[in-house]
């Protein structure tokens, strides 16, 4: 007999062991997130993803499904923590969308379209961050970090490299490229790497590429990041 | 039967580019269909230099970067019964809130006497030039704002959706397509 649980009132069936992000996925229904990625081990720290279990709050990517759970996600409350999270990433780093190769294709832009996001709300930081383009293909612009770590997963993960790490605790949390120097152009990665195609931001971004793709013409132009859930 | 009264909208441009404002134009001729709703008060438009005290909407395009937008700010929140910040600028500083991270003094220097090809630069004091901010602020960090139409610039379009809606006494919403931070 398959095993269901209720999301927003729906049954979502699922096997053992899925999370309830990769219950949902499957049913066809969009939870945003930022730090999930399905090919990745969940890292559960983006809270993008938060539900409430039973009345409880947890994140979907790292909560095993369980038979009767009911779980609430596209309600107004929890959808206005996801928007003030949101915010909150914006001020921090500096996301200045209109000079971003990423822009149309950021899943970050496009969730906080998804959760309709009208302002940052908070005062921005403003932060100094520079720019490596130390590396010949690959340019890192550390403004746009959301510290999702997807990089660093999927450079250890993937390509045994261990090339990123996020550095230090708390708000001083911040990505480092794994070299002496600090800088991309002194470690083995390569175009080729699964960590340059991972970054949900315009931080990992691909040299000589930029606009080669008009804005208007990109992935969250031609439908929102809602509809992207694939549903099988 | 008295016609309805019309709506009294201002509008400024402060630490903006007025691309916005050229993007409010290009709602093209439904400006003709706005203005059976609408009278514009102070604004560029009309070059009409103070708010009146009951203006409706006023619409603010760019950011704060020196004093004088602040107290032009002020003077639209004072007036205004609802503020709309338009475009990037207004709402995250935008471009010149790219300057955030160096100091005043510095990009001063650079401009005005370090950059190659200025002989006997010096500093603009003249007492008639607004003073400039350390950093360019959003104008949310000052005044209240009651409404964000985001982009850089905002389509006209979404500049129209968002009017539409609050003469039909509608919450704005700017759907999928006509919400861009770009």
């Amino acid at each position: 007999m398959t095993q269901t649980f209720t999301l927003d009132g729906k049954t979502v069936p699922f096997e053992d062991g899925q999370t309830i992000m990769q219950a949902a996925t499957k049913a066809g229904v969009f939870i945003p997130h930022l730090c999930y990625h399905p090919e990745f081990k969940p890292h559960g720290s983006c809270k993008l993803c938060t539900v409430k279990v039973n009345g409880r709050q947890t994140a979907s990517c790292t909560m095993r499904a369980m038979p009767g759970m009911v779980v609430e996600s596209d309600t107004e409350e929890i959808n206005a923590e996801r928007r003030a999270l949101t915010q909150m990433l914006f001020v921090e780093g500096n996301h200045f969308c209109p000079s971003c190769e990423k822009s149309g294709n950021c899943q970050l832009q496009a969730t906080a379209y998804h959760l309709g996001m009208m302002s940052p709300h908070f005062d921005h930081f403003f932060p100094n961050r520079a720019v490596d383009a130390s590396h010949p293909e690959v340019l890192l612009d550390f403004n746009r970090c959301i510290l999702c770590s997807l990089c660093v997963r999927a450079s250890r993960d993937v390509d045994g490299k261990n090339v990123f790490a996020l550095s230090g605790r708390g708000i001083k949390t911040h990505l480092i490229v794994n070299a002496k120097s600090g800088r991309l152009g002194d470690t083995d990665f390569t175009l080729a790497d699964k960590a340059a195609q991972v970054c949900p931001v315009g931080v990992i971004l691909v040299k000589r590429k930029g606009f080669s793709v008009p804005i208007g013409e990109r992935t969250y132009d031609k439908a929102p990041i809602a509809a992207t859930v694939e549903g099988r | 039967m008295t016609a309805k009264k019309k709506l009294k909208v201002a509008t400024t441009s402060l630490a903006g580019c007025f691309g916005c404002h050229m993007s409010f134009l290009d709602i093209d001729e439904r400006l003709f269909t706005l203005l059976e709703h609408i009278e514009f008060d102070r604004s560029p438009l009309t070059d009409i230099k103070e708010c009146s005290p009951d203006c409706d909407i006023g619409i603010i395009e760019g950011g704060l970067c020196n004093a004088e937008n602040v107290h032009v700010l002020r003077e639209f929140r004072k007036n205004c019964k609802i503020l709309i910040a338009m475009g990037a600028c207004a709402i995250n500083g935008g471009l010149p809130a790219q300057r955030n991270h160096l100091q005043l003094t510095t990009i001063l220097e650079e401009v005005y006497h370090t950059s190659p090809g200025l002989a006997n630069g010096m500093i603009p004091n003249d007492p008639e030039l607004p003073l400039p901010l350390n950093k360019v602020h959003p104008i949310h960090e000052v005044v209240k704002i009651d409404y964000f139409i985001p982009g850089c610039p905002p389509s006209g379009d979404a500049i129209w959706k968002v009017l539409t809606d609050l003469l039909a006494g509608k919450e704005p919403e700017l759907g999928h397509g006509l919400m861009h931070y770009d």
